[in-house]
């Protein structure tokens, strides 16, 4: 893998590269360079199929980082496309035309994040959340447990306990 | 409003045109009723042996523990020999399984299930997310207590349940129509209200009528 990041570093202005396996490595990828990037490596290096498409939320910097996961099936290996965009406003171009299935995890993150794919269709349609209106609820500023708190009512009498010691206590309560 | 349930202009096959209103035309609005029981105490009990021994359940599986209902039909668990049977719509059947979690969008549907059965009709909440949420505690999407949205006749806790906690649940609930206190339908007719609420405030996009029949 490390070969293939030397050789595509000298066609594109490649970040940081990180390899988790000898088949798996992931590169950090500038926001315009991505759409050649992606059509070289599916057209010249075999990388012909797009394993998924998803989203972190890096709250701390600001920043949503699309990951772009390639897999090469001839040559068992797969490549993971890192790109950095800013978390206001959050948009990108949509790979839909490339990959008909990227459409699908383009309306999920838009659904999700509140990431926009301008063009992509049906982007801006329920996706799975129906007649949600809130913020969208994968963002890390996005309290689950206060929404769940505010909207479903809760049973009273919910304890935690510790197993060992709880079952310690009952069944040998005079050791206790 | 899904366009499928907005008023339009349809053409039929010979050529008329005809207005149709989805909501209006394909539902019955009428509110359900209290059912009074039998007249004679004698006949209220035969009626309902006869209910607790055909308990038949719709196939709706809303959760992971739909996975339980497998082996309960098969020869292992066999749950037939119990006098319960699956059935593919809810109009054969009485008995409601909510098998584990339920979020949002699966209640819209459980609800026009639910209200298209015929009464009387059970509801049994199966493990503990239908009870108080369980590991879905604090999540977006799923509520945490079944007996607000509908009324439930026996709650069957575990993380999954097994088929035999499953059994029990039936004899349990076999045991609480014997006795004539599943009631569960006429207490949906009679605090219908407040049950309509309480989905009201979860169901965001309520494009069905009130009452889906």
């Amino acid at each position: 893998m490390r070969e293939l990041y030397e050789q595509l570093k000298r066609l594109f202005p490649l970040g940081e590269y990180t390899e988790q396996r000898r088949d798996l490595a992931f590169v950090t990828v500038p926001k315009d360079h991505l759409r050649p990037l992606l059509i070289h490596l599916r057209d010249r290096e075999g990388f012909t199929h797009l394993v998924l498409l998803t989203a972190v939320d890096w709250i701390e910097e600001g920043r949503f980082q699309l990951t772009y996961l390639m897999n090469d099936r001839a040559g068992k290996r797969d490549l993971g496309l890192r790109v950095l965009i800013p978390r206001d406003g959050a948009a990108m171009e949509g790979i839909h035309d490339l990959w008909p299935t990227a459409a699908t995890y383009q309306r999920e993150l838009r659904e999700m994040f509140g990431i926009d794919f301008p063009g992509s269709p049906r982007v801006n349609g329920e996706f799975i959340l129906e007649g949600w209106t809130g913020m969208p609820p994968y963002r890390r500023d996005f309290d689950t447990k206060k929404f769940s708190e505010e909207n479903f009512n809760h049973r009273p009498g919910r304890a935690t306990k510790d197993p060992a010691k709880h079952m310690k206590d009952k069944l040998y309560p005079d050791e206790a | 409003m899904k366009d499928e349930l907005k008023k339009r202009l349809v053409k039929g096959p010979d050529g008329v045109e005809f207005e149709v209103d989805p909501l209006r035309d394909y539902y019955c609005d009428a509110r359900p009723q209290v059912e009074p029981p039998a007249i004679s105490k004698i006949v209220e009990d035969f009626f309902n042996w006869a209910r607790a021994e055909s308990l038949w359940i719709l196939g709706f599986a809303t959760g992971c523990g739909a996975i339980e209902m497998r082996p309960l039909m098969t020869p292992r668990f066999d749950a037939y020999r119990f006098g319960v049977q699956w059935r593919p719509t809810p109009r054969q059947s009485n008995l409601f399984i909510i098998s584990g979690y339920l979020s949002t969008k699966t209640l819209k549907r459980v609800i026009r299930s639910y209200e298209q059965m015929q009464s009387p009709k059970y509801v049994m909440g199966l493990g503990s997310c239908t009870i108080n949420g369980g590991m879905y505690w604090d999540s977006y999407n799923t509520i945490k207590r079944l007996d607000d949205y509908l009324p439930v006749d026996v709650y069957v806790a575990g993380c999954m349940p097994r088929p035999e906690a499953l059994l029990a649940g039936f004899e349990e609930l076999k045991r609480i129509i014997r006795e004539g206190k599943g009631e569960g339908a006429n207490k949906y007719a009679a605090e219908f209200d407040r049950y309509k609420a309480n989905q009201k405030k979860v169901i965001h996009d309520w494009d069905m009528p009130d009452y889906n029949w």
